[in-house]
């Protein structure tokens, strides 16, 4: 008897496991020539949509869904609907890889939007590669994704042919905000921390380097663990250090309570970080403590941008939840990219895509290379890195708990 | 070498609140000989449930006259998950082989942890939990967060409670007797399975206390929370000598200290730059507990056998 309910309830309890984690995948169900005669192009998405970097990957994940939108609505390529399948990596590389594969066996993928995360994007870059299938991401900005390992040392060399980006990189982005803070603020004493992640590390890297390079001081350096949210010790060095102000490498759900707790242990210092700290949540986490904190993030401020005017009015028409925050415009570009992409193969096909799936793909792939168009946070093409030709960066400040745009241009080596 | 002071502040609230977690796993530990994985979950579970309470709360409530109230959701959420726990997962398995409820814990672990993922709204990302605002208390050599007093007050009252508790009553000493042994204590007319259901009542109570202190202190709960929380807290409870009660609080103290030592000093001794600081503290915390499991097997204070409960 108590062999028998044993083996209930294990069963019960594996079940219950299996089925709580399967409530995050979506069936594939594939609906064949949605739109009539024509055919139908699926382009995969790939972002965090659960998880403490929801927030960001939400606001992605709309901000395509209002691309492919506009695209079918418009019939931007005749005969050709588009749809998106959107698929949640939890921020965690291994997921992503999962999601790339799953997304090259679904044969109507022409394309890939994603992912948030360097390091998913790193796991994602050799699948979609052997597939020949173009990747843009909206948000990824460590440099060797496009320049390889050895970009430091100047020996810049693009490691996968399928891989785009619209965002800005680290190796401008960590400088950007060294210079005014060095320049502008004239805070010349720096507490570094990261993450150890390969976003993290490598934007504290260039930041750091940056700064001292124009004569500011590092007067301390410390790693965290993204998943702490006890960083009291470390505010106490921090105070003791007699920094400025402290600059973070690495994402929101650390870096806020770090900035709130280096601020309660009393030292009323701003923390500074890059794009991934440039979120609604940021200020949530931290509360008051959030006020005067900077983050630097790429491209202009949406709201001072006549081209982003439309995409916010038609974001906010479309009834979204939640927000589109840091990388909505980017992921609406790299979305409409792929849809150029596309329309170019098409257009010189006879107005219809190559029947081979390989074949489509690869001819979409290489027709990323000279897409060009005006996109929502400015003009939208890519260099032979694969990277965009848009330097422009931004630097916000919170005030009265919502980010202000502080300063933006372009950044000069 | 000056913020020594602050720096110890910081070791002995972190240490404090792993202590109250610790109390749980210890506690289930020391009679029915099992980890209870799920723990952390509990302590999770006992968050969600106190800012559910602050969410009922009608706007501009001031969080001293929610506090009481917070506690007390906390606690019952807490309790009735861990009695739960008790009942449909872990009673069906009494006598079987070991690993089968240490699995079971797991699994529930993982249950558990998702279910809040999945049903509590917007609990898919951190959700900000209230926080005391005002200057920081100054005691001339240290200073401490006003929310942090509350884990400064809970912690020995929950301790000195529980000692006497264990001690000095009937159910306190029943409790005693059936972690020494259990055939004999229920020869001796004790209702085992009603201690059994207090104990993992009484932990779960403690980790709901501490999970107060946690949103207090980092002002947000998240549904992963009580993972790595949980995993210290089970150090800490294996540090003091698993089984004990005082030395689950010991336990607490001493890793939150190393904790904060490590984060602080280690990277000043020269050689050791490479090795200190907030990305090593776990590393140096094990170090700690692995030399002290070399000297004395039993933990800090393990021998104490009598005292098991």
């Amino acid at each position: 008897m108590r062999h028998r309910s044993l083996l209930i309830l294990t069963t019960a309890v594996t079940a219950g496991a299996l089925t709580l984690s399967a409530c995050g995948s979506r069936d594939d169900d594939s609906e064949d020539g949605g739109g009539g005669d024509g055919t139908t192009v699926v382009i995969g998405l790939d972002a965090p949509l659960t998880g403490d970097l929801s927030a960001l990957g939400i606001g992605i994940q709309n901000s395509a869904e209002l691309a492919v939108k506009t695209a079918n609505e418009n019939e931007e390529v005749k005969g050709v609907t588009f749809e998106l399948e959107p698929l949640d990596d939890v921020a965690q590389a291994q997921q992503g890889q999962q999601n790339a594969t799953k997304l090259v066996g679904n044969e109507d993928v022409m394309g890939v939007v994603g992912p948030l995360n360097s390091d998913v994007g790193q796991s994602m870059q050799k699948v979609f590669a052997d597939a020949d299938m173009v990747q843009v991401s909206p948000a990824n900005t460590n440099p060797s994704l496009t320049q390889g390992e050895e970009w430091q040392d100047g020996e810049k060399t693009r490691p996968f042919d399928t891989y785009f980006r619209v965002s800005t990189t680290d190796a401008i982005q960590g400088p950007y905000a060294a210079q005014y803070l060095y320049n502008e603020k004239k805070l010349k004493k720096v507490f570094v921390i990261d993450d150890k992640k390969t976003y993290g590390a490598g934007l504290a890297g260039t930041f750091a380097d940056e700064f001292e390079n124009l004569g500011g001081k590092v007067v301390g350096t410390d790693h965290v663990n993204p998943d702490d949210k006890d960083f009291a010790a470390i505010a106490t060095k921090v105070k003791n250090s007699g920094a400025d102000f402290v600059y973070y490498g690495g994402e929101y759900p650390a870096g806020a309570p770090l900035a709130a707790q280096v601020k309660k242990a009393g030292a009323k210092i701003p923390t500074v970080g890059g794009d991934a700290l440039f979120s609604a949540e940021y200020v949530a986490l931290a509360k008051e403590n959030a006020e005067g904190d900077m983050a630097s993030s790429v491209g202009a401020p949406l709201t001072t941008l006549d081209t982003a005017k439309e995409f916010i009015k038609n974001y906010e028409a479309a009834g979204y939840e939640d927000a589109y925050e840091a990388y909505g415009g980017y992921s609406y570009d790299s979305t409409w990219a792929i849809i150029q992409a596309v329309k170019a193969v098409v257009d010189e096909n006879d107005g219809e895509l190559p029947g081979d799936a390989d074949e489509a793909r690869k001819a979409i792939t290489e027709a990323m290379n000279d897409v060009s168009f005006e996109g929502v946070t400015g003009k939208v093409g890519f260099d032979e890195f694969g990277d965009t030709t848009n330097k422009q960066l931004s630097l916000y400040q919170v005030k009265d708990g919502e980010h202000v745009p502080l300063t933006s241009g372009e950044f000069e080596g | 070498m000056n913020d020594l002071p602050q720096q110890l502040a910081n070791g002995l609230l972190l240490g404090a609140l792993y202590g109250l977690i610790a109390i749980g796993y210890t506690m289930v530990y020391g009679i029915v000989q099992l980890i209870n994985f799920a723990h952390g979950e509990i302590f999770m579970i006992g968050g969600f449930g106190a800012l559910t309470m602050w969410l009922w709360m009608p706007n501009g409530t001031s969080l001293l006259v929610a506090l009481p109230l917070m506690i007390l959701m906390a606690v019952i959420c807490s309790v009735l998950v861990g009695v739960g726990a008790e009942r449909f997962a872990y009673r069906p398995l009494r006598g079987a082989p070991r690993l089968a409820p240490l699995i079971t814990a797991i699994g529930l672990s993982i249950a558990l942890q998702q279910a809040i993922w999945a049903w509590y709204p917007e609990a898919t990302k951190s959700r900000p939990f209230p926080e005391f605002s005002g200057p920081r208390l100054d005691f001339g050599a240290f200073t401490i967060e006003r929310g942090e007093l509350y884990l400064l007050i809970a912690a020995p009252v929950c301790m000195i409670a529980l000692g006497f508790f264990v001690s000095k009553t009937r159910t306190g000493r029943a409790m005693q007797a059936t972690s020494q042994d259990p055939d004999t204590a229920k020869l001796m007319g004790i209702n085992t399975d009603r201690i059994i259901v207090m104990a993992f009542a009484i932990g779960a109570a403690f980790a709901a206390i501490a999970a107060i202190a946690h949103g207090l202190r980092y002002g947000e709960v998240n549904f992963k929370m009580g993972f790595i929380a949980g995993l210290k807290a089970f150090t800490a409870a294996v540090l003091g000598g698993i089984g004990n009660i005082y030395g689950a609080m010991i336990g607490g103290v001493v890793l939150g200290l190393s904790e904060a030592m490590a984060t602080a000093y280690i990277a000043d001794i020269p050689g050791m730059e490479q090795l200190g600081g907030g990305a090593w503290k776990d590393v140096w915390a094990f170090v700690l507990l692995i030399l002290v499991l070399l000297l004395r097997p039993q933990g800090l204070l393990g021998e104490r056998v009598s005292d098991r409960a």
